[in-house]
């Protein structure tokens, strides 16, 4: 892939992850290429243990790959066997991660949750405090702003995480099972606010989910077995 | 955005044990260092205030503090001969304990060459100080008595006419300043049948000779008041203490003075560092390794608690770096809190050290440059001690968010 597309979000080639070596070798992610647009919301779907998470951990570079490469936002991030970027500092320019718990700091208020995301970012106090509070504004808990994490529902809180997640206005957005502690009425709110980000703020947007309920609000859907990406079975274009 | 502060805030009650539980410590160890100072002030207190010269002792002693000294009171006309001198005053130190309203009372007896010395020199805090030769003294607040009071020592009734302020004896006893002779009176104090026997056995020794049976008249004078028999010699005291004239050598005056067989002399100088050297240096060296060991135990404690708080927060942590936080966000939290936590427990031991130390029964000083020392060691400490928690802060990895 010497060539990257402006279009695209994100591209990933050839990904590979094994744990441990020898009798213990483990290969979680076995050559997987994906790619997502720029505007596009992406559904991951597949039984646990099948590499999902691995696959989103390495598009985050959280866990880096064995093999393979990856460019983010037209930036060659990984390649072969090595990361190509500080990639500490490129997760806080231009990505953004969701997960299952909000993972919000619990000393924060929602407010600061998503401010500490900037600042971090080298953004200053006062720009980082007007968008924070236009973030929470957009996904509807601006009232909620000052309280702490504690006493936010689940729903509240994952609404910041999410604020937390657009804060640095990022390329990608990664999602692992974002609606799994939710109710169905609001885990689909949650998906319905993930396609919006996709598409108001032309985010390239991976979904980790269980929830085939919701499979109707993603653009495109990929499956995960064994390590091993594929289109999905019944229908791969949806939008 | 200051996370330390932030999250000081939320675990405000936690926060403000642990830095209580610190400052208690931080106090104990101030404490330590108070009391040294208070010795060595203690020691050389009586040393400073006399402002003498030079100390004359009895020979190959180091009285009248590390060792006992008896040298005779005509030495301080003898030693007003020498040319120089200015001032020579004789000097008793001693330590009595007596029961006063059912309480032991320990007192150090200091004797004032009345009516040369005053004791002006006393700083005195309420009363006045001694106007009679006989049966007054000036005795230091420590000791618990108040003006008018009234102690029997020896045969005799003293008055508290006035009070002292931190006059205490190296040993910490309250110093008790009377003339001279009152001092002796009550140093060499017998009972009314020891005197008894002591003159019949002078009587008896006299006559056991030639000169007793030749003059059977003497035995009326030995039988009498030692005091009035010549050939018992003057009374002893401590020390004689020597003011040198303006301009003279004190090295010139000593050396002359050593030059007598009977005598040891001593510089102001040397005086001091015979009580900070002999009296002091055990105890110092006792403080010093306590000190030392509640300062390693200290930083242990302190390590313990910020590792416990940063695993309270590892989850947060691996937050903050999957996010994308710098190290420094990490460190600067932890370590922020580390030094919080030791200039808040710093400050809380000297605010309770400044309320609790005026009750300790030994003085203990707090020295502005021991206070800066102290601070600077609780800076180092607070470092150290938050290495554990950062080293198990760097190895928190963003992937735990995951599990």
């Amino acid at each position: 892939m010497n060539q990257t597309n402006d279009n695209l979000a994100l591209q990933a080639v050839s990904l590979t992850k094994i744990y441990g070596s020898g009798h213990t070798e483990v290969v979680a992610v076995r050559d997987a290429t994906i790619e997502v647009k720029k505007g596009e919301i992406v559904a991951l779907l597949g039984p646990s243990g099948g590499g999902k998470t691995t696959l989103l951990t390495m598009l985050g570079l959280i866990r880096l790959p064995n093999t393979g490469q990856i460019v983010i936002n037209g930036t060659l991030v990984f390649d072969k066997h090595q990361a190509k970027v500080d990639v500490r500092r490129f997760r806080r320019q231009n990505l953004g991660f969701v997960f299952q718990k909000a993972n919000l700091i619990p000393f924060l208020t929602a407010a600061e949750n998503v401010r500490l995301a900037m600042e971090i970012n080298d953004q200053t106090a006062r720009s980082s405090r007007k968008r924070a509070m236009e973030l929470l504004e957009y996904l509807g808990v601006a009232e909620r702003a000052q309280n702490l994490p504690n006493l936010l529902s689940g729903g509240e809180q994952q609404r910041v995480a999410v604020a937390r997640a657009l804060a640095n206005h990022p390329s990608v957005i990664l999602a692992d099972e974002p609606t799994a502690a939710l109710d169905s009425a609001r885990g689909r709110q949650v998906m319905e606010l993930f396609r919006k980000v996709a598409h108001e703020q032309n985010a390239g947007v991976i979904v980790v989910t269980h929830d085939h309920r919701t499979l109707d609000l993603f653009d495109r859907i990929l499956e995960m077995e064994d390590g091993r990406l594929k289109p999905h079975q019944k229908t791969t274009e949806i939008g | 955005m200051n996370l330390a502060t932030k999250d000081i805030k939320h675990n405000l009650g936690r926060f403000s044990l642990t830095a209580i539980g610190i400052g208690l410590l931080l106090m104990i160890v101030m404490g330590m260092g108070g009391i040294y100072r208070g010795l060595i002030q203690e020691a050389t207190l009586i040393v400073d205030r006399i402002g003498a010269d030079l100390w004359i002792v009895q020979k190959n002693t180091r009285g009248p503090f590390a060792e006992m000294s008896r040298i005779p009171r005509d030495l301080q006309d003898r030693a007003l001969a020498v040319p120089g001198v200015e001032t020579s005053f004789g000097f008793i130190s001693y330590t009595v304990q007596r029961s006063y309203k059912g309480k032991p009372l320990r007192l150090t007896l200091q004797g004032l060459d009345w009516p040369a010395d005053r004791g002006r020199w006393l700083p005195i805090a309420a009363g006045r100080g001694l106007s009679q030769a006989h049966y007054e003294m000036v005795v230091d607040k420590t000791a618990g008595l108040q003006v008018a009071d009234k102690v029997k020592l020896g045969k005799d009734i003293y008055t508290v006419v006035g009070l002292t302020q931190n006059m205490t004896s190296p040993s910490g006893d309250a110093m008790v300043f009377m003339t001279l002779t009152d001092v002796q009176a009550v140093q060499f104090d017998m009972s009314p049948e020891s005197i008894r026997i002591e003159r019949t056995a002078r009587v008896n020794r006299l006559l056991s000779f030639n000169l007793g049976q030749i003059q059977p008249q003497l035995t009326e004078i030995a039988g009498g008041l030692s005091s009035q028999i010549p050939a018992l010699g003057t009374s002893l005291i401590s020390a004689v203490l020597i003011k040198v004239k303006h301009g003279y050598d004190i090295d010139a005056v000593q050396k002359q003075i050593e030059a007598w067989p009977d005598v040891s002399v001593y510089t102001y100088e040397g005086q001091k560092q015979l009580l900070l050297k002999g009296f002091v240096d055990r105890s110092r060296r006792q403080l010093g390794l306590f000190r030392a060991l509640l300062l390693i135990i200290s930083t242990i404690i302190m390590a313990l608690i910020l590792y416990t708080l940063t695993l309270d927060k590892v989850h947060d942590i691996a937050m903050l770096k999957l996010i994308g936080a710098r190290n420094s966000v990490v460190l600067g939290l932890i370590m922020q809190q580390a030094l919080l936590l030791g200039a808040i427990g710093f400050c809380i031991a000297y605010i309770l050290g400044q309320q609790l130390f005026p009750y300790f029964p030994r003085r203990v000083i707090l020295m502005r440059n021991d206070l800066y020392m102290l601070a600077m060691i609780v800076i180092v400490i607070s470092v150290l001690s938050s290495l554990l928690g950062i080293y198990r802060a760097m190895r928190a990895d963003p992937s735990e968010i995951l599990s």
